[in-house]
């Protein structure tokens, strides 16, 4: 058994590690694949708080993911047009600055994360996923009708968007954004799950009577736990479209979401290298095996079906064993 | 003005009704056993003080009625409950544990450690792990880690060995001494509830049958309605 730490050391030494022989031997496609492992990784990571944490299992991520996209393709298409995206009450253009784009998509998806959140949370397990599923339609079915940016067939932005003081066109400096972003998040995310609100909804997600007897409301953290978890999916959104610069429904729809759940169970669930862990094998299987047959998945389904009989602690658990005390 | 007033309140779990008029007041810092034999009721009206089960009747604390609010209302109000059989965070640590529930006031993690010494021995193991005297002395610091004004100890040494009663006693005392909390506590233990409590309130078949203060429960009341 190898200790949690030097395991989550190691994954992400292979985040610094691959990129940086990609870039010294020139292998731009390695990089993109490394940006859309960590893009991944950072969309599970923001599904772990909901779902690792707060014991919500959310069929309906992608409607954030899909948010985050469509904020970073509404706002590049009125910029490349030279459109303003409205003209009443008051003028909003749109940009091609990363930051801008970023904090839209943070903020919007938070938004609906609160609102599907709050109605949501009335209900609890089988119900609790099928809601979510539904939002989740709800939003791939209006994204497809939404013709005045590309309805099916999504939207295409040309230049990918800008960040002060770097040329985003670079792989590998589009990539150091995408990281950076990642192990933010990753450090947020562990002092989250240490601060006393992270104690009390592990604590809510076990026992909520119990946690209500101490004068905590298990519903609220709930939803303030889904709400920090549809943002950072939702960056993530954002960073996805701009890695592919277009945007289509498919990141509203419910194989989406199942995806971003499935970097999770293979990773480890609630510990918090395990999307990380996760989104990169799949990634790594997408590209290998998807290479060999079509019909990659099959091997995925095989995968995913071992390590939930066999592994319940994912990747992580396999190889470091149970959760430990932390002191 | 008591503390907390509850005025013949009745309650039923389903069909079958477990209170029919318990009637029960606390001062601001007093200390009042509830007593009555086993399945009388003593739980049950600390669930409906506590907001964990609806009833009829009337329930002030503090000034606040408590009538229909959630029990994480009624907690924040001031309400400091421990539970019968403990009940911690089990998957946390003693540490997390305080933590979690920790609001603004006199009592800090390092007070409870002051006050239960072995919480601080044991600050980073799991709480599932300890044994059930600590987990009852976690199960009270958490409690006071929530700066209540009126503590509830339902059951708080049951079923522990004797030393570790008398540890927990202590502490109840010096809580009593050196805080002036308000508490309210459900015990079997007649000799030690005598020496602590200043008021006590006896209730038999979900009705309150005898209520004053300690000295003047006689062994003739507590044999009849306790049994002892």
């Amino acid at each position: 058994m190898i200790g949690e730490r030097y395991l989550n050391a190691a994954i992400l030494a292979i985040f610094f590690v691959v990129p940086a022989w990609a870039y010294w031997a020139n292998e731009p496609f390695t990089i993109t694949l490394m940006t859309r492992a960590a893009i991944f990784a950072l969309a599970a990571v923001g599904l772990n708080i909901a779902l690792g944490l707060g014991g919500l299992v959310s069929l309906g991520h992608a409607v954030f993911f899909g948010i985050g996209g469509y904020a970073m393709g509404v706002l590049a298409f009125h910029a490349q047009t030279f459109t303003p995206l409205m003209e009443w009450p008051f003028v909003i253009e749109g940009t091609k600055s990363m930051p801008v784009i970023w904090l839209t998509a943070i903020v919007l998806s938070a938004l609906a994360a609160l609102v599907i959140g709050h109605l949501s949370l009335r209900t609890s397990g089988v119900y609790f996923i099928m809601i979510t599923l539904a939002f989740g339609q709800m939003f791939f079915f209006f994204s497809i009708s939404w013709s005045a940016y590309g309805g099916e067939d999504g939207l295409s932005i040309y230049v990918r968007n800008g960040f002060p003081g770097l040329n985003t066109l670079q792989p590998i400096q589009f990539y150091g954004l995408c990281l950076s972003i990642l192990c933010v998040v990753l450090w947020f995310t562990h002092r989250l799950a240490r601060s006393p609100f992270g104690l009390a909804l592990n604590a809510a997600r076990q026992v909520p009577q119990r946690v209500e007897t101490v004068g905590l409301d298990p519903t609220r953290l709930k939803l303030v736990a889904f709400v920090i978890s549809g943002a950072i999916t939702g960056l993530a959104g954002a960073l996805f479209a701009d890695l592919n610069r277009f945007v289509s429904p498919t990141m509203f729809s419910w194989q989406m979401s199942g995806e971003i759940m499935v970097f999770i169970i293979i990773g480890g669930v609630a510990r918090l290298f395990g999307p990380v862990a996760g989104a990169l094998v799949f990634v790594a299987l997408e590209h290998f095996l998807g290479g060999l047959s079509e019909y990659w998945l099959v091997y995925l389904g095989a995968l995913l079906l071992v390590i939930v009989l066999f592994g319940r602690g994912g990747v992580i658990g396999i190889v470091s064993g149970r959760e430990k005390a932390h002191g | 003005m008591s503390l907390l007033s509850v005025s013949n309140i009745e309650a039923t779990y389903g069909a079958s009704q477990a209170l029919f008029g318990v009637d029960l007041q606390i001062a601001e810092g007093e200390v009042v056993a509830l007593m009555g034999r086993n399945g009388m009721g003593k739980t049950t009206t600390v669930k409906c003080i506590c907001g964990m089960l609806p009833f009829a009747g009337s329930i002030t604390f503090g000034g606040h009625d408590l009538g229909r609010l959630p029990s994480h209302r009624a907690a924040r109000l001031g309400l400091g409950l421990v539970p019968e059989g403990r009940r911690c965070f089990a998957s946390l640590t003693v540490y997390e544990n305080l933590i979690a529930a920790a609001r603004p006031g006199y009592w800090s993690h390092q007070r409870v450690v002051e006050l239960f010494p072995r919480l601080g021995e044991r600050r980073n193991q799991i709480s599932a792990s300890l044994s059930g005297g600590e987990q009852q002395m976690l199960a009270i610091g958490r409690a006071l880690m929530t700066n209540p004004t009126l503590l509830i100890l339902d059951e708080a040494t049951e079923g522990l060995a004797p030393i570790i009663k008398q540890e927990i006693w202590a502490a109840i005392a010096r809580l009593k001494t050196e805080t002036g909390l308000s508490i309210l506590m459900i015990d079997k233990s007649l000799k030690e509830l005598r020496a602590i409590c200043d008021g006590a309130t006896i209730i038999e078949r979900g009705r309150t049958v005898w209520s004053g203060e300690m000295a003047a429960l006689t062994n003739d009341v507590t044999e009849r309605y306790v049994g002892v």
